[in-house]
C-alpha cells in the first residue's frame, strides 16, 4: 500500500486542504474508488476506509492479482466534513457538479480537476454516492445512461438491484457521467444513510466491492462472498412507481427500504401537526419492493415519499424483463 | 391582479406559494413577463419589480398589452437569506423545465415554465451572488444570439455577454423558455444581498424602452439616457482567478477600461502582514466583474475583463 497526496491547496485560515489516495499493486490502472465528496457522506468515507484496511491485508497476504493497480480515495472533501457542511463551505458549490473540472477555474472546479486527473484513466470506477433526494435507498448500483453504460458488469457487485437512470442536465457534470465519457465503466453505489456508521452497513458494501474486484479479475474471492448471492435485477426508470404525499404534515413510515409491499397496503401515515389526527393513510399503488423512502419526519404536500419497484410494471411486460421479485 | 402560479402545503400550518401580478391595459395582445428571485441572495430584482410596476401604474393609459411580474420564484429562499431552496440540494436554476412527478422544487419549476411559456418576451433578472460585483449586463447563449441581441440592446445595460453553450445550462429557466419559442433575456447586475438604486432605476428605464420598442408602451422614454452596450461575442472574456488563498483587498471598481498591468487588488495575509500576490490586469479591456467578497481560495474568481 502506498499513501499518496493526490491534490493539495492552501486555505486562507485553515490547515492545508488535502486529498489522499491509497494505491495497491502496480500495472494496469484497473480500479479507482472514490468515497466522500460531500461533507455529510460519512458512511461513504467509512466504506472506503475499511476497504483500504481490507485491501492492505489482502495485499500482504498475496490475494491481489499481479499486474493491476487499485486506487482508493476515501475523501475528496475533508474540509466540509470537518465543519459538518454538505457542500463547499465558502460558496456552497458541490464538487460532484463540477466534473470533469478545470484546473484554471473556480476552487471546486480545480478540486474536481485534480481528482479527475488522478482517476480518469482507470478501467473501472466506483463512487460511493448520495442522492439529492434525502432518504433511504435499497442497496443498489446506479448507472447514469450515457450511451456507454455497461449494465451487465454492474451485476457483478452482487447487490440486489441495478438502477439505470436517464441523465438529467445536471447529471452531465457528475463524476459518474464524466467517468463514462472518459471510457471508464463507472458505477455509483447507494445504500444506507450518510450518517450510518454501523459496522454491518459498511461491511456489506465493502464485501460487495471485493466481490466485484474478484469477478473482474483483480483479487481472490472474499471469504463470505456466498452471503450475497442475489440474482441482481436491473431496474429502469419505467419500473419505478413514485408515491407522493397526499397531504403535508408529520410523516410516519410503516415500512423500510427493501420491504415487500402489496397493492393497497398502508405504508405510511401523515399526521396533522396541530391536532394529531391522521390526515392520510398512504397506501402502496402496486405490489413491489420499497426502493426509496423519505427519511425525514416532515412531508411536503405532493413531495416524493416513496419509490416502489413494481413487480409487474407495464414496461416490464413490454420489454420482457418479467417479474421483478428479488 | 395577484395570481398564484404554484401552491403547496408545508408540513406545519403554512402555505407555500409563488405569485405574480398581472397588469393589463388597452387591447394589445402582447405579454411581457418580468421574473426574479430564483436565488434567494439576489435582491436587485426586488427593487426593479417594485419600481417598474410603480412607474407603469402611474401612467397606465400608456400601456397597451399585459405585464406580468413574478418577483420571487424562490420565496422561501429570499425570506430565509438562502441562495437555494431551503432543504433542497440543487440550484433552482438547474432544475428547469422541472418535473410534475418530482420533488416540490421540480414541480414548482414545471408550473413556472407552464405559466410563462408563450409570452412575447421574458426578462429574468438576477443579481450577482455575494461574491462578485457586476455591471448591468445581459447574458445570452450563442445559440439564441441572433434573435435576442437586437432586443437586449434596448435594455439600457452597459454590456451584453454572448457566451458559449454548456450542457448544464440547458437546465436554466432561460434555456427552457427559449427552446419553447418564448424569447427570454437574462439580466445580471450589482452584488448579492444588496440593492443598488442607481442600477435599478437604469434597468427600469431599459424595461420601459424595451416594451416601447415592442409597441406596448406609449409613454415617454428619454432615448438620450439609453446606453449603447458593449457586445462581447466569440470568447472575448478573460477570467482572473485567485492564484493563492487569502484576503482579496481591492480599492478598484468595475465599469471602466483597464490597461495591461493595472492593479486589480492584492491577496494579503492578515497573519503575517505580507502581500501574497499582486493581482494585475492580464489584458486591456472593459472590467465588468470585480470580486466583492474578500475571503478567497485558490481559484476564486476575482475579475472578468472583456478584451478590447
Amino acid at each position: 500500500m502506498r499513501k499518496e497526496l493526490i491534490f493539495s491547496m492552501e486555505s486562507p485560515y485553515r490547515d492545508t486542504f488535502r486529498i489522499w489516495g491509497y494505491r495497491f499493486g502496480s500495472g494496469e490502472k484497473s480500479l479507482a474508488v472514490v468515497g466522500a465528496m460531500r461533507g455529510d457522506e460519512v458512511h461513504q468515507q467509512l466504506v472506503c476506509a475499511q476497504l483500504v484496511s481490507r485491501l492492505e491485508k489482502m495485499e500482504k497476504e498475496g490475494k491481489l492479482m499481479e499486474g493491476h493497480e487499485i486506487l482508493v480515495i476515501p475523501s475528496a472533501n475533508p474540509f466540509s466534513m470537518n465543519i459538518e457542511k454538505r457542500f463547499w463551505a465558502l460558496d456552497g458549490t458541490d464538487i460532484n457538479r463540477m466534473f470533469p473540472g478545470y484546473d484554471l477555474g473556480e476552487t471546486t472546479q480545480r478540486i474536481a480537476s485534480g481528482l479527475f486527473e488522478a482517476i480518469k484513466d482507470y478501467r473501472y470506477g466506483i463512487q460511493m454516492a448520495s442522492s439529492y433526494m434525502s432518504g433511504d435507498f435499497i442497496p443498489h448500483v446506479r448507472i447514469t445512461r450515457t450511451g456507454f453504460e455497461d449494465v451487465d458488469t454492474a451485476r457483478l457487485f452482487g447487490l440486489p438491484y441495478v438502477s439505470v437512470r436517464e441523465a438529467k442536465p445536471f447529471d452531465t457534470a457528475t463524476l459518474n457521467y464524466n467517468w463514462q465519457i472518459w471510457c471508464a465503466k463507472a458505477y455509483s453505489l447507494y445504500g444506507g444513510q450518510n450518517d450510518d456508521v454501523t459496522p454491518e452497513s459498511s461491511r456489506a458494501m465493502v464485501d460487495s466491492i471485493l466481490k466485484f474486484t474478484h469477478r473482474i479479475g483483480l483479487s481472490v474471492p472474499v471469504a463470505n462472498s456466498a452471503k450475497m448471492s442475489y440474482e441482481t435485477i436491473v431496474v429502469e426508470d419505467g419500473d419505478i412507481v413514485k408515491v407522493k404525499a397526499p397531504s403535508a404534515g408529520i410523516f410516519q413510515t410503516a415500512v423500510k427500504a427493501g420491504d415487500e409491499v402489496g397493492e393497497g397496503q398502508v405504508i405510511a401515515r401523515i399526521i396533522d401537526p396541530y391536532e394529531g389526527k391522521v390526515l392520510d393513510h398512504v397506501t402502496s399503488p402496486c405490489d413491489g419492493v420499497v426502493f426509496y423512502l423519505l427519511n425525514k419526519p416532515l412531508a411536503l404536500q405532493s413531495g416524493p415519499i416513496f419509490e416502489i419497484i413494481a413487480f409487474s410494471p407495464a414496461s416490464a411486460a413490454q420489454d420482457g424483463h418479467g417479474d421483478r421479485r428479488p | 391582479m395577484i395570481k398564484t402560479v404554484f401552491e403547496r402545503s408545508l408540513p406545519v400550518g403554512e402555505t407555500f406559494s409563488i405569485k405574480k401580478n398581472v397588469i393589463s391595459n388597452g387591447t394589445g395582445k402582447k405579454r411581457v413577463c418580468i421574473v426574479s428571485g430564483t436565488h434567494g441572495d439576489e435582491l436587485e430584482g426586488q427593487f426593479i419589480c417594485f419600481q417598474f410596476q410603480k412607474e407603469i401604474l402611474e401612467e397606465i393609459d400608456c400601456l397597451d398589452g399585459t405585464i406580468e411580474v413574478y418577483p420571487a420564484l424562490n420565496p422561501m429562499g429570499i425570506d430565509s437569506i438562502s441562495r437555494g431552496i431551503p432543504n433542497f440540494d440543487l440550484d433552482m436554476n438547474r432544475i428547469f423545465p422541472g418535473d410534475p412527478q418530482g420533488t416540490m422544487a421540480e414541480q414548482a419549476a414545471a408550473a413556472i415554465v407552464e405559466d410563462i411559456k408563450g409570452a412575447d418576451m421574458v426578462i429574468d433578472i438576477h443579481s450577482s451572488n455575494i461574491f462578485l460585483r457586476e455591471v448591468p449586463q445581459v447574458r445570452i447563449s450563442e445559440m439564441t444570439a441572433d434573435v435576442l441581441v437586437p432586443w437586449a440592446r434596448h435594455l439600457n445595460t452597459d454590456f451584453i455577454w454572448v457566451h458559449g453553450a454548456a450542457t448544464v445550462l440547458e437546465a436554466t429557466l432561460a434555456h427552457s423558455l427559449n427552446t419553447r419559442d418564448t424569447p427570454t433575456l437574462v439580466v445580471e447586475l450589482g452584488v448579492g444581498m444588496r440593492i443598488n438604486h442607481y442600477y435599478g432605476k437604469k434597468m427600469v428605464l431599459g424595461l420601459k424602452n424595451l416594451i416601447a420598442k415592442m409597441g406596448m408602451w406609449k409613454g415617454a422614454v428619454d432615448q438620450s439616457a439609453i446606453t449603447d452596450p458593449i457586445v462581447s461575442v466569440g470568447d472575448q472574456v478573460s477570467f482572473v482567478n485567485a492564484p493563492a488563498s487569502g484576503i482579496f483587498s481591492t480599492e478598484t471598481h468595475n465599469e471602466r477600461i483597464v490597461e495591461v498591468g493595472d492593479s486589480l487588488g492584492q491577496i494579503i495575509s492578515p497573519l503575517t502582514g505580507e502581500v501574497i500576490e499582486d493581482i494585475k490586469a492580464p489584458c486591456r479591456g472593459y472590467l465588468f466583474t470585480i470580486r466583492a467578497y474578500p475571503v478567497c481560495y485558490e481559484g476564486s474568481l476575482l475579475a472578468r475583463i472583456h478584451r478590447i
